[in-house]
């Protein structure tokens, strides 16, 4: 039986503790007497017949005729799929999402379906490599759909691929992918990596363009989302939901595919990550050690391609089909049974270990404005009911921020770091000034479209996310972070934790409590 | 009289030129300028028409540095004569009481060349066809020229027609920034209009300047003097490498202010352009290269737009440059050398108006040459801008 997620309190005798460093890793301690460290609860087990389960869920859906009864000879039959920012790190192959493909496209070839596309719905990321959508789907359907034209990329911006299905009472444009549109069935297989993932989220997001994503991908809408994870208090979920009536009544019908994963992240030989240091054996620390003195010999860019060739070993904890709200609400209680943990009160200081990965970074570096994003935008979110961190709190992060950006993946990046960041890091001033002249500069949309670019706007987006975060704390502070970038971002730099926590000091006080999110593996913070 | 004097000392040079490519600055100890005891300088004729000047503060230019480190091109020489005492950025008291800035650049007029040559009687004397000639010895300039003396010695001559009095109220640090200022004034007014804006008004587009040393970020004031003067519209642009020169850069008026490095991407998002490899596709309409190296004209180079033109007004040596872009998008490079004599009466507006004085940062009595060069060629890093030698009476 896994143990449910735990929270330390740290004394005299608690080891240091593991953070996460980008592409390595320190231990630290933490203040005595005054800190606590919340710890992820264990993996849940997979199901025993993922197939099987897969199979009974397609036939037995919630508020759902079967899948086989909405398919049809001659009919418009369009699967659309999480990208590649899910799950993190890329999972093991099969890959969920191929067997569930597989198994939609069985029942579609059963009931003599032959117009299938195949649609990945990456929204305003970056298009997915040959390689990347092959580990998606497999080599089966990639083979038999891509050739052919079949199976694509969802183009935000792609003129003529999209279809203006109305607006909400609120004025929220929904504008999402034609081919989906005029579907006579829409498959949507996710991966719900997080509560906030799915729903409505799926399609009116996933498959939108740009022109219905400013309604709630803003400072305003993210501001006002109290978490993310908490869909009663996200307006981002309220705003997603809104659309979804649009979709409902004027869009295609959905047949919505929920697969939950549980939080087994790292492989055997990167175990000791996911355990708690006093369980540590012989055996992880000395893994641990022999880890972390090679990788601080290792070439950044060598210990990048390292890390992003991990696949983890998470399995599917659950599958459910049908109507989009119904599915979403068993979903969601499937991740909170694997991800929550409760802990008693805020915190003055949060602090937090930053990995290598995000899910905009997959096979690409974690630049400065992913940092801040998953700093303030994730990891701050990871809470129900109240934030971690108190108003006018500390959040600490370590990383190395260094101004490093991939240059195919991020062109936005590096103006938006350069131009935009330079001059403001407010989201509203930013949002104002010039995210409509990023969103539709033609450069950023030829490398969006044809490249493998995130789109123009992405990095407002990311900064966006953060905005909650942002507006919450008094005081950001990246440990081990480079000093100009780190500036850059509005954030004070620290060389090391005791540091950290002495300038934490001057806003907090000196005995203030101090909480670590220990993570990953995912957690949310249930905060009473 | 003393003065700073370089004479022709090939070993000098080159003692010069290793020892700056080393360390910057550093050359001046060994190179070929000497402080040394001189006859002052006498009028070349009895006309009239020359003055004897007693230069008060005289700056450092970059054409200076260039030649005091042995890094000038050999086409100067034939309109150069030695020896010579540098400083063409000159205030000075004149032999009838007026205070003064030169016009340094001797040309027909000061030469006694009658008729003048056809750039001088059309009032383009930074182009004289004559600067080798007349009864004066080769020299682009005053203080590049053997009979004249320049603005690092107690005294010099100068002609009538190169005399700009200034205010009484102008106080010296102002007035030795109105060389450089006329140099940028002539550079900003080669700026053409490009079109018409949707306000109406003449309209230059996109403005790049690369560097932002003395002339870089004069030209911003220039330019900007346009804009108020003219109501001429144009986004402009600086790369500028030091911190003191972000900050000038901005407060004289430009509109985006980065790393060079950070240029070409800015350039692209301001002209809404493509970009293939490293080139853009559209581009600044102007970009004002203010360093004159290979790497500054390759980078004006990749971000004009086709069509547009490169001005250079940083003082250039050999370059190594590939041109196909510059054939393949018409693109022009145009020389911006000096000023016209009006451009001085403009000069004397934009210092004031810009307190341009603020720029000069260090002043050095012509003794401590060494450190006052060393200053000058490692400006940026220092934090300065203008570094000038004092040679009023306490000095």
């Amino acid at each position: 039986m896994p143990r449910p997620g735990f929270v330390l309190d740290v004394d005299r005798s608690t080891p240091p503790t593991m953070f996460w460093r980008g592409e390595g890793f320190s231990l630290e301690k933490l203040p005595p007497d005054r800190s606590r460290i919340i710890y992820p609860a264990e993996p849940l087990p997979a199901l025993d017949d993922i197939d099987g389960a897969i199979r009974h869920a397609l036939l037995n859906p919630i508020d759902s005729d079967p899948l086989p009864a909405l398919l049809f000879p001659g009919m418009k039959l369009t699967i659309a799929f999480d990208d590649v920012s899910l799950p993190l790190p890329k999972m093991r192959r099969p890959d969920i999402r191929q067997r569930v493909i597989e198994a939609v496209l069985d029942l579609a070839a059963e009931a003599g379906v032959d117009d299938v596309h195949i649609i990945a719905a990456l929204a305003l990321h970056r298009r997915m490599h040959e390689f990347e959508l092959r580990h998606a789907v497999g080599d089966r359907v990639y083979d038999a759909f891509a050739p052919r034209g079949l199976l694509y990329q969802h183009d935000a911006e792609d003129p003529d691929g999209l279809a203006f299905l109305g607006a909400t009472p609120e004025g929220e444009e929904v504008e999402i992918n034609k081919r989906a549109a005029d579907s006579d069935l829409l498959v949507y297989v996710n991966i719900n990596l997080v509560a906030m993932d799915g729903g409505w989220k799926s399609t009116a997001t996933g498959l939108a363009s740009y022109r219905s994503l400013r309604h709630h991908h803003n400072p305003t809408t993210m501001q006002a989302s109290h978490s993310f994870m908490d869909q009663h208090r996200s307006e981002l979920h309220k705003s997603n939901w809104r659309m979804g009536k649009i979709m409902r009544d004027h869009g295609p019908r959905v047949f919505q595919i929920e697969t939950t994963l549980n939080t087994d992240t790292f492989p055997k030989n990167f175990e000791f990550l996911s355990k708690r240091e006093w369980e540590w054996t012989a055996r992880d620390r000395a893994g641990f050690l022999a880890t972390k003195k090679s990788l601080d010999r290792t070439p950044v860019k060598l210990a990048r391609k390292i890390f992003h060739s991990i696949e983890a070993p998470h399995q599917m904890t659950s599958i459910q089909c049908g109507e989009v709200e119904a599915v979403h609400k068993i979903t969601t209680e499937h991740v909170y049974a694997q991800q929550l943990v409760e802990v008693q009160g805020q915190t003055d200081i949060l602090t937090m270990g930053i990995p290598y990965i995000s899910p905009y970074n997959v096979h690409s570096i974690l630049n400065p404005i992913l940092v801040m994003c998953m700093g303030l935008g994730y990891y701050f979110n990871m809470y129900r009911g109240k934030p971690l961190v108190r108003l006018g709190g500390v959040v600490i992060m370590t990383h190395p921020t260094l101004p490093d950006f991939h240059p195919v993946h991020h062109p936005s990046y590096i103006d938006f770091y350069e131009q935009v960041l330079s001059e403001t890091t407010d989201p509203h001033v930013m949002s104002a000034k010039y995210e409509k002249s990023f969103a539709e500069d033609e450069w950023y949309k030829h490398l969006y479209r044809t490249s493998y670019a995130y789109h123009g706007v992405h990095p407002f987006y990311m900064w966006y996310w953060g905005s909650h975060g942002l507006q919450h704390v008094a005081r950001t502070i990246i440990v081990g972070g480079n000093t100009k970038a780190v500036r850059r971002l509005g954030f004070t730099p620290a060389s090391t934790m005791e540091d950290a926590f002495e300038i934490a000091s001057d806003v907090v006080g000196r005995n203030a409590t101090v909480t670590h999110l220990h993570t990953p593996p995912l957690m949310v913070a249930d905060v009473k | 009289m003393r003065a700073l004097q370089i004479d022709r000392k090939l070993a000098r040079f080159a003692a010069a030129k290793i020892t700056s490519l080393i360390a910057p600055g550093k050359g001046a100890a060994h190179g070929p300028l000497q402080c040394v005891e001189v006859r002052a300088p006498h009028t070349p004729v009895d006309d009239g028409n020359w003055h004897v000047l007693r230069p008060r503060l005289s700056g450092i230019c970059g054409s200076d540095l260039s030649t005091i480190e042995g890094a000038a091109s050999r086409y100067f020489e034939p309109i150069v004569s030695f020896p010579f005492i540098p400083g063409h950025e000159i205030v000075a008291d004149c032999d009838d009481g007026r205070r003064v800035v030169v016009v340094p650049v001797l040309s027909c007029a000061t030469r006694g060349i009658d008729p003048p040559c056809r750039q001088c009687q059309a009032g383009l004397i930074n182009r004289c066809e004559r600067i080798a000639f007349g009864h004066l010895s080769p020299g682009l300039q005053t203080g590049f020229c053997s009979d004249t003396g320049g603005g690092w010695g107690q005294q010099m001559v100068a002609h009538e027609s190169q005399l700009v009095e200034i205010p009484t109220t102008m106080p010296d640090e102002q007035a030795v920034m109105i060389e450089p200022a006329a140099c940028a004034i002539h550079a900003a007014a080669q700026v053409a209009v490009a079109g018409m804006s949707a306000a109406g008004v003449n309209d230059a587009g996109t403005v790049a300047i690369i560097g932002a040393g003395t002339f870089g970020l004069l030209t911003v004031a220039a330019l900007q003097a346009r804009r108020q003067d003219e109501g001429l519209a144009l986004n402009l642009v600086v790369a500028a490498r030091y911190p003191q020169q972000v900050g000038a850069a901005r407060m004289l008026g430009a509109d985006r202010v980065m790393p060079g490095a950070e240029l070409a991407r800015s350039v692209r998002r301001m002209t809404a352009s493509m970009a293939i490899g490293d080139q853009l596709t559209g581009g600044a309409e102007t970009v004002i290269d203010c360093v004159g190296s290979s790497d500054s004209l390759a980078q004006a180079l990749q971000i004009v737009a086709p069509g547009g033109t490169v001005l250079m007004v940083g003082m250039p040596n050999t370059v190594s440059l590939n041109l196909t872009a510059l054939w393949h998008r018409e693109v022009a490079i145009r020389g911006c050398y000096a000023y016209q004599r009006a451009d001085f009466d403009r000069a004397i507006d934009l210092v004031e108006r810009f307190d341009l004085g603020r720029f000069v940062t260090e002043t050095y009595p012509i003794a401590q040459f060494a450190e006052a060069i060393d200053h000058a060629a490692n400006a940026g890093r220092r934090g300065a801008i203008k570094i000038a030698f004092d040679l009023r009476e306490k000095n």
